[in-house]
Formats: structure tokens, sequence, C-alpha cells
């Protein structure tokens, strides 16, 4: 969703205040939906949400949770494109590593989550480990099948200019090899964040003392749909800051010598 | 069968596989031998092989029979594209291929030396295909080469920049006793710069000759040279696709004596 959103923001004057205006759009229909349903317990107002927002942030327990959720997502999410980029690396260059990969991507993209988070926590024990594991194996084969896009899209000349001055490995990689697969490395992020966190709140959920997914179990044993709210899109918006801030200005810099000025 | 320091190509059949059918043979007995000091023109018409010549001297395809030895000294290698790394300036692309094991370039000097003084901060994107061809020549010339390989670098260049750099090539080989290995389809140009012309021709191409070149300064001979060659080859006076064929490149400038 969010990188709907960029696209069609990018490069358009006003692209900023249509935004805006659609999220406020959004928030107008949620609060006529709360006004209309009437129910606070079901369907609470915006105003309802922030509010307990607000408590929860100045007794600490969202900040807290929200910093070991972040915590989770960015372990996760760094075990994730590193495996998943070394392996779709190697898989888009070498012919016979993909026949051998291929297979376990294909198992691997069509094991549902859940199979892994429940396995994780069966054979590693109910703890970090576990749940950073289930959360970058649910995440590597996505990372690999892009990266090894990019891998075979990767310009053979190049690879034949490197050999015929002998260029050392680690400046082909960083030279030639990581300039061809910032794209795709940029894509697989932006997505992998997205799929990331809701991966963790589901890890989180299942089987951690706290984060925000542990937050969200106790909302809805409590039937706290004001609470369920305020965690879920207080940390889809922590999310989207991220993105914003960190992946779209790399993505923009990685692509910097594409842009005709 | 081979000096240490000199390029020695021995291909009995080079074919490429095809879909459907039998493998198609390019190249069958070509053989020579380039050593330090000797520029070599290998002369054809386009789609005769040249290129595929070239790429089995630098290694780049193995997949043939015979055998081919390049010695192991530094390389400077012009494609028939320029395959300059689109994110990198021009002084990056030079920069790129400068390993511990070679003096550090004088960038701006050889920018100069192709015309491209100037463009050191350029992308490639910003560059004319002429320009591009010339950025990539002074890349082959950043690694201070013992061996030169070239494959059409002169198209797209006008006359005079194409005469000027040809020239400049010609002396650094002369001065440095270096070898240099030119594909090229323009007999002019090959007279100009070469010692030896290497004629490709047939189907598949075997090297129909192997000849040298008379020095320039001498123009009786170097005029029956060219008579005697086309009398053979007629097929050299085709006019190539640039503009050196209406003008070659100045002759005398680019001889070992003016060169030294």
């Amino acid at each position: 969703m969010a990188e709907g959103l960029a696209a069609t923001a990018e490069g358009q004057p006003g692209g900023s205040l249509d935004r805006l205006a659609s999220l406020l759009l959004l928030a107008g229909l949620w609060w006529a939906g709360a006004l209309l349903v009437a129910s606070p317990q079901l369907f609470p107002g915006p105003a309802q949400v922030l509010g307990f927002a607000w408590r929860a942030i100045r007794a600490g327990d969202m900040p807290y949770n929200m910093a070991v959720t972040l915590a989770r997502v960015a372990l996760a999410f760094v075990a994730a494109m590193a495996v998943g980029g070394v392996l779709g690396g190697i898989a888009g260059r070498s012919r016979r590593a993909d026949r051998l990969i291929d297979p376990w991507l294909v198992v691997a993209l069509n094991l549902p989550v859940l199979v892994v988070v429940v396995l994780c926590y069966i054979w590693v024990g109910l703890n970090e480990v576990a749940a950073i594991l289930a959360v970058a194996i649910a995440k590597i084969p996505t990372v690999a099948v892009t990266v090894r896009e990019g891998a075979r899209a990767c310009d053979r000349d190049l690879d034949e200019l490197a050999a015929v001055y002998r260029l050392p490995r680690g400046r082909r990689l960083r030279r030639i090899l990581l300039p061809q697969l910032a794209p795709y490395l940029a894509a697989a992020g932006r997505s992998g964040l997205s799929i990331t966190w809701k991966i963790v709140l589901m890890v989180e959920l299942l089987g951690r003392p706290n984060g925000v997914g542990f937050e969200l179990n106790l909302c809805f044993q409590d039937f706290n749909v004001t609470g369920i709210l305020a965690y879920g899109l207080g940390f889809a918006a922590i999310m989207l800051v991220v993105e914003a801030a960190l992946l779209q200005p790399w993505e923009r810099r990685a692509n910097a010598w594409r842009r005709r000025d | 069968m081979h000096g240490g320091d000199a390029i020695d190509v021995r291909v009995r059949r080079k074919a490429f596989a095809l879909p459907r059918g039998p493998a198609r043979v390019v190249l069958r007995d070509v053989a020579f031998t380039a050593h330090p000091g000797e520029i070599l023109a290998v002369l054809g018409r386009s789609g005769t092989g040249k290129s595929t010549l070239l790429r089995l001297t630098l290694g780049l395809d193995r997949d043939f029979e015979g055998t081919v030895f390049l010695p192991r000294r530094r390389t400077g290698v012009v494609f028939q594209e320029p395959r300059l790394l689109p994110w990198l300036t021009v002084a990056g692309n030079l920069r790129l291929v400068v390993t511990d094991t070679v003096p550090e370039p004088d960038i701006p000097a050889l920018l100069d030396a192709v015309g491209l003084a100037g463009a050191a901060g350029l992308l490639p994107r910003e560059l004319s295909l002429g320009m591009a061809r010339r950025a990539a020549i002074a890349r082959a010339l950043a690694v201070d080469p013992a061996i030169l390989v070239l494959d059409e670098p002169f198209v797209s260049l006008d006359r005079r920049l194409a005469g000027e750099i040809a020239a400049l090539l010609a002396r650094r080989a002369r001065q440095h006793h270096g070898t240099m290995l030119l594909a090229t389809h323009d007999l002019d140009q090959a007279l100009a710069i070469a010692d030896r012309i290497l004629v490709l021709h047939g189907h598949p191409a075997t090297l129909a000759a192997d000849l040298a070149v008379p020095d320039p300064k001498d123009g009786e001979a170097a005029g029956r040279f060219k008579r005697d060659l086309l009398a053979r080859f007629a097929f050299l006076d085709e006019a190539p696709d640039d503009a050196l064929a209406a003008h070659p490149p100045p002759r005398r400038a680019i001889s070992p004596s003016a060169g030294s």
C-alpha cells in the first residue's frame, strides 16, 4: 500500500497534499462510521483511539512495546535481506546454483508463515532466537526471488569488462554488481519491511511476553477494540515513517544516476 | 611455440551452437603470433569473425578447439560498445580499472589526449556515442597497458579525432614496446598504423593473409601494397559505415619515426 502511495505522489506537484487529503478523508469516514454505529466498544472513533494511545504513551507501555517490536523487525529484516540477498545473488548468477536453490524457494514460498512460526517455537523454544528466525525464514524466499531477478538482469558485458581488466572481487561486487542490484534490493527492502513487521506481530502474538503483537493479544482477550486500533495503527504509522525516512531516500540515491534532470 | 611476452593464437575451429541444426562454424585454422612492439590489424567484412577472434584472444570465450596464450601483462581493452558504467562518472570509469599493480594515471591528461578535456565529471548518459568511445579508449590507456586490444574503436569518431587517437595509440604502443591488436574493416585505417595485416575471409573464416605492411613513408611501396591487397581481397575496399572511409587518418604523423 505504501509503495502505491509513494509511486503516485512521486514527482507530481501537490502529491503530498493529495496524500494528506486522502488520509483526512479516511479519518472522516472512520469518524462518521463510528457515529453511525454508535457503539464505542465495537467501533471506537478516532478521538477515542487517540485518547487510548496518549494514555498508553504516557504510561510508557506503548513506547516500550513498540521499541521491542521495532528491534525484532530490524533484526529479522536485516537477517532476511542479508541471507535472501546472497541466495538470490548466487541463484541469479549461476544456473546450477539456481537449479539447486529454486526448489527450496518454491517450497518456502508456499509454506504458510504460521507453520514456520509454530515449528520454530517447537524446535528452538519460546525465545527471541526462534521469533527472529521464524520471521527471517518467512521473508528470505521473497527477498531471494526479487534479488535473483536482479542478478539475472545484470549486464554480462560488464562482467567481461571486469574480467579483462582483472578487477579484484571486492571492487567487482561494490562497483559493478551492487549498483545493478540496488533497485532490486530496494524493492525487496520496501516490500520486505511491510511484510516483516506483520509477521513479527503474529510471532509476538503466538509466543512472546512483550511487543505490539503481545499487546494486541491482550486487547483481543479483553475485547478492547480501541487498544487494537491504537497499537495496530500506531505501529503502522511508525513503519510508514521508517519507510519514508530510510528506505525511500536510499532507493532514490541508488537510482540517482538514472535521472535525467 | 610462443614466447613469454607474445600473444599466441592457434584456433583450429570455433563454432556457435544453434538451437536447431548443426553448429555454425565461424573460424577455422586461424593462427598468429603478436610480439611486443607489434601492431596487428585484423581485417575482414562485418560479421566475418573479427570480434570473435578478439574474444578468444582475451579468454572471454573458451569454447573452441585450439590454444590461446595471452601474456599476463597489463591489458587495455576497447570493446565495440563503450561499456562504461552508467553510475560512475567518466573519471570514475577510468579509476575503476586502475588496480594496485598499475601506476597512478594522470586522468585529466588522458582525457585531454582523447579530446575529452573537462568531461571527467560527466556521467556516461551525458556523452555522445563518440565521446563514450573515446572515454573507453582513455580507460584502456589508464592501466598503462603492455597489450592493447581494440575492436573497431574509431567508429562514430570524426576524421580528425580518429586520426589523432589512432596516432596516439600507435605512438604509445611503439614507445612502450607494447603489443596492439586491432580489429577493423577499414583498410586505410589499418594501413596507417599497423605493422602487419591479418585478413579473415570465407565461411567459415580462415586466415587468408598475414602480411607485413610497408612503411607508410615509402609512398610507392605502400600504394603498391594496397593495390595488391585489393586485387586479392576486393571486398576490403567496400565502404565502411563511418566517416573514416572518405578521410583516412594522416599516415605520416603515425609512422614509427614520427612517433619516437
